[in-house]
């Protein structure tokens, strides 16, 4: 008997001890910070990959304390390879999602009921990179040649950039992309999806063999989809539609979101390093000069913004949906059927998220934002 | 009427192959196949890093190409980095951040994580596959109804059920309790830990010669008694081997899902997170290959220990 109760007595030990690092483990990020005035509310938002300069203007906003002024207590999760945000959003699992509009598409035909509430990027980051002795300089000189892509949704620009040319599928040979560049770099494909925030620089951080010197911008073609007319609406964040509709303090925690998301972002803009720096600090673990490259990059892509950050632009958001109605991938499918409900995609919350930014005196265009140059170093350390 | 020691007392012996049948060694014995193993394994590991430089060296820079197949790859410094230069991007730092730690040192701390996970994976594997062992020996009707679904589990394509688990695990809450997301990396280690014991358990347990269990039945003793002096001495030879492939399996199946939904701290999410750098950090990639090499060898190597005070029951230990 006295053994039992001994085994007993470890048992509960390890126990306690086990609820204790628990415990201790989601209070600390959940303990919002004591000056705060009041009650926060808890808000979660999904990212669509891990932690890194693509999402710079979030993390800026919860280290800034944008969020916090808004009375919001914002849990950034990141995302990963078989992660899909708007799957993730829709299950209710979390309140705000970030993904690209093509992907989402695709999943409220499938029936998700969530709704575009500010698209964010407004510009696609996609291209597709090759060396200038391909000769590859538009989407018609695709004809003949190893074409690389991800895959999964990401091959949509190109898809239909080709089809605009007049480029069929059976024309180039397809070829898987890895989260590498090393098939682009030994020649394996001569045209390799690149978004300019991320595997444009890896090649640029690679020391070209035959001149002992990092890959220079002037050796590369790059097909770039926003020239071509196929560019596609990327990084935007997403509600869900339901309770956007019943829930009115969810309404009102949407423009909230926005409306800080939106000063991350131009804090993002305006102070580059330091972005960088908050999302190093946030866990990501890309080269210092790849992380500065990337958050320069992606304030390209916001700044400077036509009608505000945020606002959708109807007429590339009639492109978006118009391309992916009309795209045919390899086995002849397109993303979506019919037209997407009007439910996905709204202004409402972002246009009063720039109102009050606009009467707070806050730039929302960055008419005069200039990006930073950004010295990449080899494998962007 | 005997009491029920005096019944069992010289069962003990008999039945179970207790120390005195066993084959005394002397020590040197022992130890030197030991020695000999170590030093083959390094002459193996030796081995490996020599046929890499050699074939990198005089393989040709395109690799060799039969019929449009690759069937050996190229042999440029971005696809075969020296092994050099992959040691000594070990000792770098991670980026040129200020902060930044050695890259060992991040590489060892995203071991030590991912170590952890597969353990309670394992952990949790094993209880769960000897608890169905027991009942599959216990009721014939429970073999016939679980060990079809045992089989099948294993044909479930693990990256398809990591985010699904993630996410249903993200839907539960008990008072103080939420379910982590690490919590779902160890569910999934499990899953795959769990089958090499249910098989090997089932197949140790019932490893007794047919005429031991009767005697035992002669003697009025019952499935508890036999179990625990008959069938799991006699199953240790079985259990072992397949603790060994569950070690395995969990940390397989902890990387595999670290990398599925691109959990922060272990080494799945470092060779994520490292890959982009294949290009322009060739050496970068591989450490965390070294990792989970590492994380493997030490879970191996604690059901070795495992072995050590089993090693009384270890008789003809077949492997599976």
């Amino acid at each position: 008997m006295k053994h039992r109760i001994n085994w007993l007595g470890t048992v509960g030990a390890i126990t306690a001890v086990g609820a204790l690092v628990l415990s201790g483990c989601s209070t600390a990020s959940d303990t919002p910070s004591p000056d705060a005035a009041g009650e926060l509310t808890p808000i979660t938002l999904q990212l669509q990959w891990v932690a890194q300069a693509q999402f710079a203007g979030y993390y800026a906003a919860v280290d800034q304390g944008f969020y916090e002024d808004e009375g919001l207590d914002v849990t950034i999760v990141e995302g990963g390879p078989d992660i899909v945000p708007q799957d993730v959003l829709a299950a209710g699992d979390v309140d705000y999602a970030i993904s690209w509009v093509p992907k989402v598409l695709g999943s409220i035909e499938q029936g998700a009921n969530i709704t575009n509430v500010a698209q964010i990027f407004e510009r696609s980051a996609t291209t597709q990179i090759s060396f200038k002795d391909q000769g590859i300089e538009t989407a018609a000189d695709l004809a003949g040649k190893n074409v690389g892509s991800w895959g999964f949704g990401n091959e949509w620009e190109l898809f239909a950039g080709m089809q605009q040319a007049d480029v069929a599928l059976d024309d180039i040979s397809l070829i898987q992309q890895a989260f590498d560049m090393n098939a682009f770099l030994s020649g394996d494909i001569d045209a390799a999806q690149a978004m300019t925030y991320n595997e444009y620089a890896q090649v640029l951080e690679t020391v070209n063999p035959d001149t002992n010197e990092l890959y220079q911008p002037d050796e590369l073609n790059v097909i770039d989809w926003n020239d071509e007319g196929t560019a596609m609406l990327q990084d935007a964040i997403w509600a869900n539609a339901d309770q956007l509709e019943s829930d009115a303090d969810y309404a009102a925690n949407t423009v909230k979101f926005i409306k800080a998301s939106i000063k991350g972002w131009i804090y993002a803009g305006t102070n580059p390093e330091e972005a960088a720096a908050i999302v190093t600090a946030a866990g990501s673990s890309l080269g210092q000069s790849h992380q500065l490259w990337m958050t320069n990059e992606v304030s390209k892509l916001i700044f400077p913004s036509e009608n505000g950050v945020g606002l959708i632009d109807d007429a590339a958001w009639a492109n978006t949906v118009d391309i992916a109605l009309n795209t045919k991938n390899e086995t002849g499918a397109t993303i979506i059927t019919t037209e997407p409900p009007a439910t996905a995609y709204s202004n409402e919350y972002v246009q009063q998220a720039l109102d009050e930014l606009t009467a707070d005196g806050v730039d929302v265009k960055g008419a005069d934002w200039t990006p930073t140059e950004v010295t990449l170093n080899e494998g962007g350390n | 009427m005997p009491t029920q020691t005096e019944r069992t007392a010289p069962l003990n012996r008999g039945a179970l192959g207790v120390p005195e049948l066993r084959v005394p060694h002397r020590r040197s014995t022992v130890v030197r196949p030991r020695l000999r193993a170590g030093v083959f394994g390094l002459a193996g590991l030796a081995l490996l890093g020599l046929v890499w430089e050699l074939y990198k060296t005089v393989g040709p820079a395109d690799g060799v190409v039969l019929g449009g197949v690759t069937v050996l790859p190229r042999t440029t410094d971005l696809a075969m980095p020296h092994l050099a230069v992959m040691f000594e991007r070990l000792f770098e730092p991670v980026t040129g951040a200020a902060s930044a730690l050695p890259l060992w040192q991040a590489v060892l701390a995203g071991s030590l994580f991912t170590l952890g996970i597969a353990a309670v994976g394992w952990l949790v594997g094993v209880t769960v596959g000897l608890a169905l062992a027991l009942l599959m020996q216990r009721l014939r009707l429970a073999e016939s109804a679980i060990l079809p679904w045992i089989i099948l589990s294993q044909t479930v394509p693990l990256i398809a059920i990591a985010p699904l688990v993630r996410r249903w695990g993200a839907q539960l809450q008990f008072g103080e309790f939420t379910w982590e997301s690490w919590m779902s990396v160890a569910l999934i280690a499990s899953y795959l830990a769990f089958f090499p014991v249910s098989i090997g358990a089932l197949r140790g347990l019932g490893s007794p010669d047919a005429n031991h269990v009767d005697l035992m039945r002669c003697y009025a003793v019952g499935w508890w008694k036999i179990l625990w002096r008959l069938r799991l001495p006699a199953s240790v030879g079985y259990l072992l081997p397949a603790l060994r492939l569950a070690a395995v399996s969990a940390v397989v199946g902890s990387v595999v899902a670290e990398v599925s939904i691109g959990l922060r701290g272990g080494i799945g999410r470092l060779i994520v997170e490292y890959a982009g750098a294949a290009g322009g950090d060739p050496g970068k990639p591989w450490a965390p290959i070294f990792g989970s090499i590492l994380v493997g060898l030490v879970a191996a190597g604690f059901v070795g220990l495992i072995g050590l005070f089993l090693r009384r029951f270890r008789r003809g230990e077949v492997s599976t």
